[in-house]
Parts: structure tokens; sequence; C-alpha cells
């Protein structure tokens, strides 16, 4: 982990120093970049307010125990372990959930059993769609965004089964 | 689609939260969800004036053209339309090594920009081009060669070897992206 502390400052330092050195006035030049990343931030604010509003309805509402227990047969026929079916479930539509959920999981099943393994490769090797696609489009006002979350969801299912498979593929249970 | 979504997410809540009887705690989460919403904002701000700012620096500097060639036989497989050294395919391409150093928060404000510049080449404002949906979808899949914070997580709680998940990350990306991509492929039509 040592080695992530170090990129940041470096490519912030090393980018501002490259800058200079090939004659960019680096401070001015910030600016204009940092100027438009405030626009952005003000047009995605509503499509943020609307989906958290909606994820956070979710989660409270008690609804994914419901359907937790609703794909638990196909999941097990499916050789991915239900204990980790909500994290699949929450994974699209929250980050911050699936994390928390992630740590449970592992606290829980222990890190290196198969339940664990298979909840760590599905959290990592899948992102929050949902929010990935309402900040993206919302930034630019488009509005029809077509086959997008069908795609994005069938690679979501497509990490699901393939985590339990490469779990037992690679690490051998 | 994300409209039906939106409102099948809502109403599945209400429903759940009515039979299983957490109707007050449904209505103090969609209050404290949108307030949520906004404190994220805030963070993100400070993360898309620190990104773009340095964007801007590295594109002075031709810096962002030598990342854009080092990635170019991916990218023309990926994005054939773009023409090569157009600023669309240099946002792409940075937010794509963001994204593999897994600086999740550098990987939004990057691309951001990139839509933006995918914005300026589409024909139909309201409506997303080829371009659009290949991005979004390889952004939804996730592309990160090192997961920090799962590695983080599993070493908390005691894990023998925290890393050795690695593989099986990258196979599962790898399957799971490629899934992703070729779907939407099929699914393009005609139309651009």
């Amino acid at each position: 982990m040592g080695f992530t502390a170090w990129l940041i400052p470096l490519i912030i330092t090393g980018l501002f120093g490259w800058g200079l050195a090939c004659g960019v006035d680096v401070f001015d030049c910030f600016l204009q970049g940092a100027k438009e990343g405030l626009r952005t931030a003000a047009s995605i604010a509503p499509a943020l307010v609307c989906l958290l509003t909606a994820v956070t309805m979710l989660r409270a509402s008690g609804g994914l125990a419901v359907l937790t227990g609703f794909l638990r047969p196909a999941a097990e026929a499916l050789g991915f372990p239900a204990e980790a079916l909500p994290l699949a479930l929450l994974k699209p539509v929250s980050g911050s959930g699936s994390t928390a959920l992630l740590h449970q999981l592992l606290e829980q099943y222990g890190p290196d059993g198969f339940i664990g393994r298979v909840a760590s490769v599905l959290a990592a090797s899948s992102e929050t769609t949902f929010y990935a696609i309402a900040v993206y489009y919302g930034a630019v006002q488009v509005r029809r965004t077509r086959h997008t979350l069908v795609s994005s969801l069938a690679g979501d299912a497509a990490a699901m089964l393939m985590s339990a498979l490469s779990v037992r593929l690679l690490l051998g249970a | 689609m994300m409209n039906a979504v939106l409102v099948g997410m809502l109403i599945f809540s209400v429903v759940s939260a009515a039979f299983g009887g957490n109707m007050e705690a449904l209505s103090a989460a969609a209050l404290s969800g949108c307030g949520e919403a906004v404190t994220l904002v805030i963070s993100l701000t400070g993360m898309l004036c620190l990104w773009c700012g340095l964007m801007k620096i590295a594109q002075q500097c031709r810096l962002t053209e030598a990342v854009a060639r080092l990635f170019r036989p991916l990218t023309r497989l990926l994005f054939p339309e773009l023409p090569a050294g157009s600023p669309a395919l240099q946002a792409i391409c940075m937010n794509l090594s963001a994204n593999l150093l897994g600086l999740g928060n550098a990987a939004t404000p990057l691309g951001l920009a990139a839509m933006q510049e995918l914005q300026k080449l589409n024909r139909q404002k309201d409506t997303a081009s080829n371009a659009m949906v290949t991005f979004v979808v390889l952004n939804t899949a996730s592309l990160q060669l090192i997961p920090t914070t799962c590695a983080v997580l599993r070493q908390q709680a005691g894990s023998a070897a925290p890393m050795e998940i690695l593989p099986a990350v990258w196979l599962s990306s790898v399957a799971s992206a490629a899934a992703a991509l070729t779907l939407a492929r099929l699914l393009r039509g005609g139309r651009h």
C-alpha cells in the first residue's frame, strides 16, 4: 500500500514541475481547468440528488433482503454463494454501501474462505453502475442513454458469475 | 430506461417498507439521501477542480498526447469513429490511466471532461452517441489493476494474503468488461 500513498503527491508535483519546465504558465493554466471543473460540479448536482434519494430509500426499505430471498435459488444453481448476494445487488447502486457490506461479510465469514474471496473479487471487479451512468450523462445533459444501462448491467451480471468461477479456478475453493 | 429503473426502485422501496413496517425509516432516508447528495457534490467539487486543473497543465505540455498515443491500439478498436489526436480521445485516455492506477477520485473528473469532449462531437445533443455508450460502459466495468480499497478491507479482516485475489480480480474484470462491451456493440444498431 506504500506505493499508492506516493502516487498522488508525485503526480501533482510532477505535473506542475514538468509544466513549468515546458514553459507553461502553470498557475493560470490550472485555474482555467479548475473553472471548468466548477461548472461540471454544478451540472451533476441535480442528477446526484435524484439518484441518491432513490438509493438511500431502497437501502432503508429492507427491500434488499426480500430480493435476496427471491434470487437465492438461482444464485445457488449458478455456483454463487447466497451469502454474498446482497453485495451483488447493492454494488451497482451504492459505492459506500457496498464497501460497508464487504467489510461486514469479511468480518463474518473470514477473508480467506470461499464466501470472503468471492465477495472481495466481486467488489473489486465491478463498479457503481447507476452512479456512473447518472453522473456521466447528467454532466452533458444527455437524456436518452440508449443501450448503456442494459450493457452495463450485463457486465455486472457477468462479474457476479465470473467472481465465483475465477475464485474456483485460480484459488481452488 | 433509467426512468423506468428509477420509478421501479421507488415503488419497490415503498412496497417493501410497507410490508416490513419500515415506513418511518424510509421517510427519514428520503430526506437524508438528498442531503447526502449535496455533501457528495461538495466533496467532488474539490476533486473536479484539482484534476481538471492538472489535466489542463498536462494538455499544455502535450503530455496527454503522449498518453493517447500509448493507448492507440486499444482506442482504435473501441472508438473507431474518433480521429487520432482528438481532444476527446486524449481525455478518454487520461480517464483510462486514472482507472488503471486505481485513482477513482481522479477518474470521475477526467471522465466527465471526456464526456464534454464527446458531446462536442455528438450530432444529437439529447441522445448518447456510440462513443459515449462505449465510454460509459467501459467506466461501469471496473478496470483497476490494483484494487486498493478491497485489499485494505481484507487486511483489516485479518487475511493471510490480502493480494492473493489479484489474478481472480483481473480475470473477472476483463471477462465482465468484454461481455458488457460486446453487448453494447451488438445493440448499437445501424443508426450512427
